[in-house]
């Protein structure tokens, strides 16, 4: 004790002992106090990687330039509307430097090549993270309080769906998950409103349930609900994991509840004949081009043919032949929106396609279902559970009514505060993992989650969480000027009795007009400008291929000659493009010499038989249309001012604009409407 | 004096520990969790059966899977071989370490990383006396590559592309003049950007060459022609080396 005090009085007296000594110690306490602040800047973590920048580019070429570019201190990007204060270019020296884009090492790699600055926009709006956050497990890495560490890459397409509500050329991902969203059916439960105020509205088509009876047996619907990517690997109806009671008790509830419908197919025979010739179905099938929208799994397991319609690869399975013949016939009877068309079948060849249809056929496939009738318990609880997982969400079911705002709203999901959010142990806490996590099993997250299990591979996961982490606060408090709006599909409508003609052929299902409609065929809303009233009435009645490549074909329907009539007045009359003059004439006229610079111009100057062919002996080219009777084909009119601008005629189209003069288009033209085809054709066949 | 260098070389130190620790980080998804896996058989030749130089999109998962094949001398397959998988900064694969299948197949799926370019990876195996291993290219394209071989495909594969299928007939065979494949390094790779930016603007003919090679200069606008170059130049084999400054390095 006696030695501590003594200790302390010598310290004293060595520090303080008189004024001159005492004033040093105190001035040099305060200089290191004052130097406290610099230190912390010198050495805090952003520091260090500015002076590690400095030292990458002591060596380049351009150190000088790039060094003038640098600034030290602490950079941000300050956007107020966005809601955007990015720290992120204090450390990421490089983003703008040209030059600097072979430097593998971060932070100071060039950003590569996006549409947008990154003063404009800042860093967070696409790759989320903390922006204000100088270092940088804050900035990446926080999960502190409810942020969220940055996006990983591959979702990074969300970034752009905040602003675009359109699809954009460079986001086939987010495209893709959009799309996901309204035809898997996402939008039947789960309400999506887009920052504009619209509704996202489901493109696909599930079945009215109501006649269910007619179509189907219980059986069938019990092994369906079981599993049905057994039944068909496409199909986009999810696995309720139902237990075997709950299936059959669903299905009873469906058959007992169904109504007969008011098709009459008494008029029909429903037995094949019995010497028709087996290769007809077939043929029948394969002319009616059944494949441009049905798939059937071909014997090494692959799908051909398009999604537009269901998988028929077991339709034996399903369906009841009186319920496929009368379908065939009308299939408006039984659903008054399918997007299948009333092909106008005879009766005979109804026969042939109902023998070969329900020839597909698996043996195995609900084999061993045996149901017992039920009780009336057991079909109350059918109806029960339909209430309780939604089935009336998508489908019309008899006795239950549609519920509304089902499931949870996903307008925005994407800004959802990951406070609200239950994760799973072992989870990563951030929004994408909970929604990659959510769709691909969502029973996961306890026995009580009614959402279904999706069949979705893993890049259509990615997809959709990518277009749902779009869905965000920002998206919907950012500028009005920013937003680029979505193009609404139309509520068109086609008049009268050719109206009602589109509507049963089901046109809209593949060609689209005046925005409403499908995008396998032609956008036909200007078609009565390009073509001549012959070739079309022709086409109508025997449709045969523009493009020999294409796989998918318009059918023929078995128009009658007034119905065909109708159609051709109709189209030739009302979707005529108001750019193309109609009394459009050739100067000077399809002259031979005209005619033949033409051809010179069309094969040396143009090279246009690199993509068409207008001679079928020599020409090869056929990515674009066969032109060997365009002249009996198209008008003039159009043929010149698709020349001139073709993608003023059909935005996107793939021919090149090759800003022709005026000399040359119609030179060209008029080589083009000499070509009238092998004498005997055009004529009706 | 001395203090001040002192300092400096701390801070080096310091910053150069943070970025191995940052290069660790990165490589840790492809870092062989060894442990449960015993080798059956050993192979004394590993190939490539498919899913080697495969074009994808930076940050996401190759369409198809890596899958190589572990041999013996007489080139039949050897199953329960350990094969482990390598790959630059930033690749990961589902499994990096594994044993061969009863084809004598390993099989994973590969994330490419972040930044565009090519991927070196490799698949080693023990072998019988020493490791034998095999090397494969993998390509990332970054937004514009991609905006670029989108494009490409829209406007110019039918041609340029002589793979052709049902789904997407090739017009390559029936050109007199056979236009180059976008991976045609040999011949594009000797090609200016402004060489390829006034072909593809005004058509063969500006470089005299076949009027088969339409102008698109109307068509796609200046930032399609250069997301187009930029991807020729991505896919480009054997690779494209940019000319222009060359900057001294340490």
């Amino acid at each position: 004790m006696q030695s501590i005090r003594k200790i302390l009085s010598s310290a004293w007296q060595a520090l303080f002992g008189d004024p001159v000594r005492a004033f040093g110690v105190v001035s040099l306490g305060l200089l290191l106090a004052l130097a406290i602040a610099p230190a912390k800047e010198h050495f805090s973590q952003w520091h260090s990687y500015q002076r590690h920048y400095l030292a990458l580019i002591h060596d380049r070429g351009d150190a000088v330039s790039l060094r003038r570019r640098f600034q030290p201190g602490i950079h941000q990007i300050w956007l107020p509307e966005l809601g955007v204060v990015d720290r992120c270019t204090t450390c990421h020296l490089g983003l703008n430097e040209a030059s600097l884009g072979d430097v593998k090492e971060q932070p100071f790699r060039k950003h590569p090549v996006v549409p947008h600055s990154l003063d404009g926009f800042g860093c967070v709006i696409c790759h989320g993270g903390q922006g204000p956050a100088t270092t940088v497990a804050e900035a990446h890495h926080s999960e502190r309080a409810g942020e969220e560490p940055i996006l990983p890459t591959r979702y990074i397409e969300s970034g752009c769906g905040q602003c675009h509500q359109n699809a954009l050329l460079g986001t086939p991902r987010l495209n893709l998950g959009r799309t996901m969203l309204t035809r898997y059916g996402c939008v039947h439960c789960h309400a999506i409103t887009r920052p504009d105020g619209t509704k996202v509205a489901a493109t696909d088509h599930p079945p009215s349930l109501v006649h269910i009876a007619d179509k189907t047996t219980r059986e069938w619907i019990y092994s369906w609900l079981k599993d049905p990517q057994a039944y068909a690997a496409s199909t986009t109806m999810p696995n309720y994991k139902l237990s075997d009671v709950d299936a059959s008790d669903i299905s009873a509830y469906l058959v007992s509840t169904s109504t007969t419908h008011a098709g009459d197919t008494a008029a029909l025979g429903t037995k094949p004949a019995a010497n028709a010739d087996p290769s007809a179905g077939p043929s029948l099938y394969g002319e009616s081009f059944c494949s441009s929208c049905h798939a059937v799994q071909n014997a090494a397991g692959n799908l051909v043919g398009g999604d537009l319609g269901p998988e028929l690869t077991r339709l034996g399975n399903k369906v009841k032949p009186e319920w496929l013949t009368a379908w065939l016939q009308n299939p408006r009877i039984y659903d008054a929106t399918t997007p299948m068309p009333q092909y106008r079948f005879t009766p005979q060849q109804i026969t042939i396609l109902v023998a070969f249809l329900q020839a597909k056929t698996d043996s195995d496939y609900g084999s061993s279902v045996h149901l017992d009738v039920a009780s009336p318990p057991q079909i109350a609880h059918g109806r029960k559970l339909i209430v309780e997982l939604g089935c009336a969400a998508c489908h019309e079911i008899n006795g239950v009514q549609k519920p509304e705002n089902f499931a949870p709203d996903l307008s925005t999901i994407g800004s959802k505060p990951l406070t609200q959010i239950v994760f799973l142990p072992g989870m990563e806490h951030t929004m994408s993992s909970y929604i990659v996590a959510k769709i691909r099993e969502p029973r996961a997250f306890g026995p009580s989650v009614k959402m279904p299990q999706f069949a979705l591979t893993a890049s259509q996961t990615d997809a959709l969480t990518t277009a749902l982490l779009a869905l965000t606060n920002r998206s919907r408090t950012m500028p009005d000027n920013l937003r680029v709006a979505a193009t609404p599909e139309t509520n068109y409508q086609p008049a009268g009795h050719a109206g009602k003609l589109i509507n049963e052929l089901a046109c809209f299902s593949c060609h689209r007009f005046n925005g409403r409609g499908g995008d396998m065929a032609p956008d036909l809303s200007w078609e009565g400008s390009a073509v001549q009233r012959q070739w079309l009435t022709d086409f109508l009645h025997n449709p045969n291929t523009l493009r020999p490549s294409l796989i998918r074909r318009m059918p023929r329907f078995n128009l009658s000659d007034s119905d065909n009539k109708e159609l051709t007045d109709y189209i030739l009359t009302v979707y005529q493009s108001p750019s193309i003059d109609a009394d459009f004439t050739l100067t000077p006229g399809i002259d031979a010499g005209t005619v033949e610079h033409g051809r010179q111009l069309f094969y040396s100057k143009y090279a246009c038989q690199a993509c068409h062919i207008v001679d079928s002996k020599t020409d090869k080219g056929y990515i674009g249309p066969t032109l060997t009777q365009v002249g009996s084909r198209l008008t003039s009119a159009w043929v010149y001012a698709w020349l001139r601008n073709p993608q003023a005629l059909r935005p996107g189209t793939t021919e090149p604009n090759q800003n022709l003069n005026d000399d040359d288009a119609r030179a060209l033209t008029a080589f083009l409407m000499s070509l009238k085809g092998p004498a005997g054709r055009g004529a009706k066949q | 004096m001395m203090m001040r260098s002192t300092a400096r070389r701390t801070i080096r130190i310091s910053a150069l520990a943070l970025f191995a620790l940052a290069a660790v980080a990165g490589c840790k998804h492809s870092a062989p969790p060894a442990a449960g896996l015993k080798a059956t058989a050993a192979g004394s030749a590993i190939v490539e059966s498919s899913g080697g130089h495969q074009v994808g999109v930076t940050g996401t998962v190759l369409k198809d899977p890596l899958v190589v094949q572990v041999n013996d001398d007489q080139g039949t397959a050897v199953p329960g071989a350990l094969v482990e998988f390598h790959g630059s900064a930033g690749v990961s694969f589902d499994s990096a370490v594994m044993l061969t299948d009863s084809s004598g197949q390993a099989t994973t799926l590969v994330t490419l990383g972040t930044i565009a370019g090519r991927y070196q990876l490799s698949a080693v195996t023990p072998g019988k006396s020493k490791p034998v291993s095999l090397d494969i290219v993998e390509t990332a394209l970054g937004y514009q590559q991609r905006v670029g071989s989108i494009l490409a495909d829209k406007y110019c594969n039918r041609c340029h592309d002589s793979e052709s299928s049902p789904e997407r007939v090739s017009n390559y065979d029936n050109l007199e003049v056979k236009p180059h494949a976008f991976t045609d390094g040999s011949t594009l790779n000797k090609m200016s950007d402004a060489d390829l930016t006034s072909i593809i603007l005004h058509g063969g003919p500006a470089l005299n060459r076949s009027a088969l090679m339409p102008p698109y200069g109307n068509t796609l606008s200046p930032a399609d022609v250069r997301a187009l170059i930029a991807y020729t130049r991505a896919v480009a084999d054997p690779p494209f080396e940019p000319a222009g400054t060359v900057y001294a390095r340490k």
